[in-house]
């Protein structure tokens, strides 16, 4: 571990800090439609799709017809996707000749980037077009990101509300933040990323000499093997910097190319790379601003960003102090950092970015329920990856994804008040609010569904020897922590991969879909009903009984449950993949 | 409750209860029962599983028996445990209905017919309009209401008081209630309930626990639960896939066993009886909460009326002070107020004769030694006085006797009109005493705020309640008494109806309030209360309006309630953290247990150092069964209640039964872990 890595993290955390007040205001303003400095430019076009939709954006909605507007707009768009999939070679930007998508495949990628996973069981590449990429998945990184930050806006205005029947517009909260947040911000992203050297094009793929011819040897399926002469290499093209901003900015993750932002048209600088960063906790981090603001209890805001941030933290330290230490079966290797090298694992990360720049990164992205990644997770130490693995597992509320780090994060914060609120001798009360059996029934459904879709496919996974285990790349606990990982990414709506398993399978394919659409609708719908509950109740002033949700005390209680909840449901599981592969390292033993 | 026990039949009650309780674990068994309880109906499900497969291994001689066995064994016990708590919560309850039931033996009835004769029927007879006549010696037949006569009514077997009390016809100390005894006279009542829905038979029903329906926090808490239960059922469901991939598989006695562990067993099993217990803590204060609703409410209230007489202050005020008129001594406005005040049997009256015996030596004169004629008070004159020796002293409110002394051509000296002033200005009543047209002075009679009370409003408005006096004085007294009681507030010059319009406009607010009341034109604002809080020597309506009925009434009791709600709701909490916090340990316990054979590097998670991994997991199991035990005098009693700011519980509360929820496990399972393979067990 370096003083430069150690700033580097503090560096971010510090940015994250200082963006979060004006990031969360303007949301606060933009959601609650008080003039913001964009309006003359907006509202015109605002208005113009409202007339041509025939939205009534004066019209209010119960929460009911809230969700059915959210799943009726995610349905159509899904179809959609999944339509120019299997289409795509009919259509244009398609300078590769490449051909429609596998039904399976399709409907993965389809159900995946509705849900704002990203998980991607396809090399991009070689199996999308430029059009799919812009019209479809680049489509989806907008709208799933919209899609997030309405229901945190809407379960806002439900603690927020008093004795009202509706919670908002929906259609009205998806425009507004495609408008006024997420295409302003991207428009001067992608500027500065192309800036950096991040490409932007609709060319053929290029070609080049290689400096070295290589000599490749492949085995047949006739067990004939040949030898090949190698001199030249393709080098994908694409309209790189539009897709890159919306996809760090929205939490989406979903890479353009198969290597993500370890690619260096991806991610072409350091700069590039600490902007990611930046834009990845932007909007979730400013949302507790939002929240405080909204609900009128600022200091209740920062008490959940603290709690985030103090997830955040264990989990970089966690990460950084494991890649730092390095393989300790290397024996006899100088893994110490110095001037000449990065020093620690550097299995599976980029020499430019080092330890604690991907330490840092795959933190980020877990915590966000980004996905999107500058190193591979698979190649960590046990611990390293188990950290990532935990906090996805946490829920996706280490400040989470956008908007649905907030609405997973209220969950929590339910539970929390519910469970320690009694003990202040009151039935438990959030934000003036009583919390009664109907709520906490939302909020547990909400929660059971993450470890109900986690648990139950990855049991069927490791045991099906015809289905589930073939596409582990390796034996033992690690295989375990691939398929584990692979169902808490999808449910989590996170997206990343582990790295070596094969997920494009029938039964992945499947499953994995079916997991990120449970995982996000199964989720959000209890807590919208919370939304529609809580703004229908009647407000009850807060005295000095009243159980506290402002101080540093609730911070401790809310990173208390949310470890705990998350440690109870999955330590039985990491105890038999990384944590037991790591103790079996120790003792010499590898697979 | 009904009579005073020795503490030898104390313990005999103690025990029978202990034995019923034990009996009704095993009766709670009834699948039927049990589901109404998620937690425990899982345990059960998972004790009858190990069992059948206890039962597969003795007929195919498998291995292992012995800890099997155990494990099945503790399962039991698991369940039986918290029956036991249940059952034990509702004996107590029990027992007090059995002593009521007593108290009720039939009584018969003397019924009043149309034509004015009486007939006698059974007490169980009767109907609501019914008229019967009691006399002294007789038991009230049933629920009613006197309407002619006054009678002394021993009303011990209902609130465990020996002094009788007073019931007559009209005003707001009209009630009477069957079961009870009148001791003298004789009075016609008109019974007001039917059979079965007595008093005393809802009283019953109540302290019994038949009536009980579970709160709405506990409804919420139990869903809670049934989540926590499911997502520990999917860990250990799933595990065991994940241990086949392993090479690990585990036994169905070490599935349960870690699933048992890791369900909220502990609150989940002392869930019911801390309701139970909570509403007979309320009992015990000689409170009957109607509904176990009524009492969680009142862990919730932010306002509490309160009204002046009797309950922040005591019921009379008292003389504290002669202050005379000029050219007037002490000692001669003492003489001459002590004079008028021998025949007034009011506490008012009294109080002045024993402050001139206390100030001034004068020792109060036989009446019958003077020749004087007592004047008494009039609400026409709004005086009292006496005539002797042809002086004529009079004393009376300020109005009365200035219009007194100038009707004799007098004038009230100006220094005296300055401190009648000054007395009212101070909250104190002030009454001038005159003789014949000279004014002799003013006497100070003070209302006296009971000891202690500012101490427990300081510490309800820590609590975060507010208290507002309800008061009929004028707001320059009800000022100074407020500042002197310290409660937040006043309402002055109230009438029934300003109280109905206060809680109204708390509520609008979203408050809830509490406040207690006796009267007829209580009700309406008893009925409109969160937590209405009725005397019982109030009137049927009263008792009718309000959802708790004070058996001693005694007013200050509203705040004990208050504190009684707040220890209910803080033990659930309490215990629930507890439960939760628990699993930790539990899990470095079992873990490691399981997989130990497999893979011994997972050793280093036994923490504890347990030596065995059959001890492991069967030390586990037994915590988790004998914590329930432990807890069970806790679950009854209540966690001890402090007043301190919200804040301040929490971290305290957080503290003792999070981390401490933490920590004790570790160290319970470890010394069990030293104990069983002591003993040669695992």
């Amino acid at each position: 571990m370096t003083a430069n890595g150690w700033l580097q993290i503090f560096l971010l955390l510090l940015v994250t800090f200082a963006l979060a007040k004006p990031a969360g205001l303007f949301m606060a303003r933009v959601f609650a439609r008080e003039k913001t400095w964009l309006d003359p430019l907006l509202r015109p076009c605002e208005r113009v799709l409202y007339k041509l939709t025939g939205v009534d954006e004066k019209r209010e909605m119960r929460w009911t017809e809230y969700a059915i507007a959210m799943l009726l707009f995610s349905g159509v768009s899904m179809t959609l996707l999944y339509v120019i999939e299997r289409v795509q070679q009919h259509l244009p930007w398609n300078p590769e000749k490449l051909v429609g998508v596998p039904t399976d495949l399709a409907f993965n990628t389809a159900a995946s980037f509705t849900t704002n996973t990203n998980w991607q069981a396809y090399t991009p590449e070689v199996t999308m077009t430029y059009f799919t990429q812009m019209a479809g998945l680049a489509y989806h990184n907008f709208t799933s990101a919209a899609v997030g930050i309405a229901m945190a806006v809407a379960i806002i205005r439900g603690i927020a509300r008093r004795e009202q029947e509706t919670i908002g517009n929906f259609w009205v909260d998806l425009t507004r933040t495609i408008l006024w947040v997420l295409l302003p911000v991207c428009l001067v992203v992608a500027m500065i990323f192309v800036s950096q050297g991040m490409i932007q094009n609709l060319r053929p793929y290029a070609k080049t000499q290689l400096v070295d011819a290589q000599t490749v040897t492949t085995t047949g399926t006739d067990g004939k093997t040949t030898t090949q002469v190698v001199n030249e290499q393709k080098i994908p093209q694409g309209p790189v910097a539009s897709q890159e901003a919306i996809k760090i900015f929205g939490t989406n993750g979903g890479g353009f190319f198969y290597a993500n932002s370890a690619h260096p048209y991806e991610n072409p600088t350091p700069l590039t790379n600490f902007l990611q960063l930046v834009l990845i906790f932007a909007i979730p981090s400013g949302l507790t601003y939002t929240l405080g603001r909204m609900t009128g209890s600022q200091r209740h805001g920062w008490a959940v960003w603290g709690a985030m941030a103090v997830l955040f933290l264990a989990g970089v330290v966690s990460v950084y102090s494991a890649e730092a230490r390095g393989n300790l079966l290397l024996h006899g290797v100088d893994q110490r950092a110095s001037g000449a090298q990065s020093g620690g694992n550097m299995e599976g990360k980029e020499v430019r970015f080092g330890i604690a720049n991907t330490a840092l990164y795959a933190t980020v992205t877990t915590d966000a329920s980004c996905g999107a990644v500058n190193g591979m997770h698979d190649s960590f130490t046990p611990l390293g990856g188990m950290i990532p693995l935990i906090n996805i597992m946490l829920g996706e509320v280490v400040f989470g994804g956008v908007g649905s780090g907030l609405y997973g994060m209220i969950v929590f914060v339910i539970l929390s008040v519910f469970i320690a609120g009694l003990m202040v001798g009151r039935t438990p009360e959030y934000l003036g609010k009583k919390i009664e059996a109907y709520d906490v029934k939302m909020a547990m459904l909400s929660v059971l569904i993450f470890p109900l879709v986690i648990l139950t496919f990855t049991a069927i996974s490791v045991v099906a020897k015809s289905f589930g285990t073939p596409s582990i790349s390796n034996p033992g606990p690690h295989g375990l922590s691939q398929i584990l990982y692979a169902y808490t990414s999808a449910t989590g709506n996170n997206g990343s991969a582990f790295g070596g398993l094969n997920g494009n399978t029938l039964w992945y394919n499947t499953t994995i879909g079916f997991a990120t659409l449970f995982g996000r609708f199964f989720a959000v719908i209890p807590i919208l009903a919370i939304a529609g509950s809580l703004a229908k109740k009647k407000y009850v002033p807060e005295s000095a009984g009243t159980f506290p949700v402002t101080t540093p005390l609730f911070t401790v209680l809310l990173v208390s449950v949310v470890l705990i909840v998350s440690a109870l449901t999955f330590f039985p599981a990491l105890s038999l993949g990384p944590i037991l592969e790591h103790l079996m390292m120790h003792a010499g033993k590898v697979f | 409750m009904a009579t005073k026990t020795t503490s030898k039949e104390k313990s005999r009650w103690g025990q029978e209860i202990v034995v019923q309780a034990v009996w009704e674990s095993f009766v709670k068994l009834n699948p039927r029962t049990l589901a109404a309880n998620p937690v425990m109906f899982v345990v059960e499900v998972g004790a009858l599983l190990t069992s059948i497969d206890l039962v597969r291994g003795v007929v195919q001689h498998s291995q292992g028996f012995g800890f099997s066995l155990q494990i099945t064994l503790w399962l039991w016990f698991t369940v039986l445990f918290a029956n036991f708590a249940e059952a034990m919560a509702e004996g107590r309850g029990k027992a007090q209905a059995e002593a009521l039931r007593k108290s009720r033996a039939d009584t018969v009835a003397r019924r009043l017919k149309q034509d004015g004769s009486i007939e006698s029927v059974p007490g169980s007879q009767l109907r609501a309009g019914d008229l019967v006549m009691v006399t002294a010696g007789e038991f009230v037949p049933g629920d009613g209401e006197v309407i002619e006569g006054v009678a002394s009514v021993d009303e011990s077997a209902i609130t465990g008081e020996s002094a009788p009390v007073i019931r007559e016809c009209g005003g707001d100390r009209s009630a009477v209630t069957g079961g009870t005894r009148v001791l003298s006279d004789e009075i016609k009542v008109r019974i007001t309930s039917n059979p079965g829905e007595t008093f005393l038979d809802r009283m019953i029903k109540l302290v019994e626990g038949a009536s009980r329906q579970k709160t709405p926090n506990e409804i919420a808490l139990n869903i809670l639960l049934a989540g926590l239960t499911i997502i520990f059922l999917l860990a250990v469901v799933s595990l065991q896939p994940m241990a086949i991939y392993s090479g690990a598989p585990q036994s169905v006695f070490v599935l349960v066993a870690l699933l048992v562990c890791l369900i909220p067993t502990t609150i989940g099993g002392l869930l019911s009886a801390i309701g139970i217990a909570g509403m007979d803590r309320v009992l015990q204060k000689n409170v009957l909460a109607m509904s176990g609703r009524a009492v969680e409410a009142a862990g919730d209230v932010d306002t509490l009326l309160l009204d002046k007489t009797g309950t922040i202050t005591l019921g009379n005020r008292f003389a504290t002070e002669f202050i005379p008129a000029p050219g007037v001594s002490e000692g001669e406005l003492a003489d001459a107020a002590q004079l008028a005040s021998l025949a007034d049997e009011t506490p008012e009256g009294r109080s002045i004769v024993v402050l001139a015996k206390d100030k001034h030596g004068l020792r109060g004169r036989e009446l019958g030694s003077v020749a004087a004629t007592f004047i008494p008070f009039s609400a026409v004159t709004r005086m009292s006085g006496v005539d002797m020796d042809g002086r004529k002293i009079r004393k009376g409110a300020r109005d009365a006797i200035v219009k007194y002394i100038k009707d004799a051509g007098g004038t009230v000296p100006h220094e005296t009109m300055e401190a009648v002033d000054r007395i009212s200005n101070s909250g104190g009543t002030p009454l001038l005493v005159a003789e014949d047209a000279r004014a002799l002075g003013v006497i100070h009679l003070k209302d006296i705020v009971k000891g202690g009370m500012r101490e427990r409003f300081e510490h309800l408005r820590v609590m975060g309640i507010r208290t507002v006096m309800i008061t009929g004085d004028n707001p320059l007294t009800a000022a100074a008494i407020a500042r002197e009681a310290g409660v937040d507030d006043f309402l002055a010059e109230a009438r029934p109806e300003d109280k109905l319009a206060l809680i109204r406009r708390e509520q609008a607010k979203g408050k809830l309030v509490a406040m207690t009341g006796d009267g007829t034109n209580d009700a309406p604002a008893l009925a409109q209360a969160d937590v209405g809080l009725a005397m019982n020597a109030g009137t049927q309506a009263a008792k009718e309006a309000g959802n708790m009925v004070d058996l001693d009434s005694n007013p200050t009791k509203l705040i004990e309630v208050v504190e009684i709600g707040k220890q209910l709701l803080i033990t659930r909490g309490a215990l629930t953290t507890f439960s939760v916090a628990n699993d930790v340990a539990k899990y470095f316990a079992i873990i490691p247990a399981m997989f130990a054979a497999a893979f011994p590097e997972l050793e280093v998670l036994n923490v504890m150092g347990l030596k065995n991994p059959h001890s492991a997991i069967l030390s586990a199991v037994i915590f988790n069964a004998l914590i329930i035990i432990a807890l069970v005098p806790l679950a009854l009693r209540g966690v001890k209640y402090r007043p301190l700011g919200a804040e301040a519980l929490l971290r305290r509360n957080l503290l003792v039964y999070g981390l401490g929820g933490i920590i004790a496990p570790f160290i319970g399972i470890k010394i069990i872990d030293v104990i069983i393979t002591h003993m040669g067990m695992a």
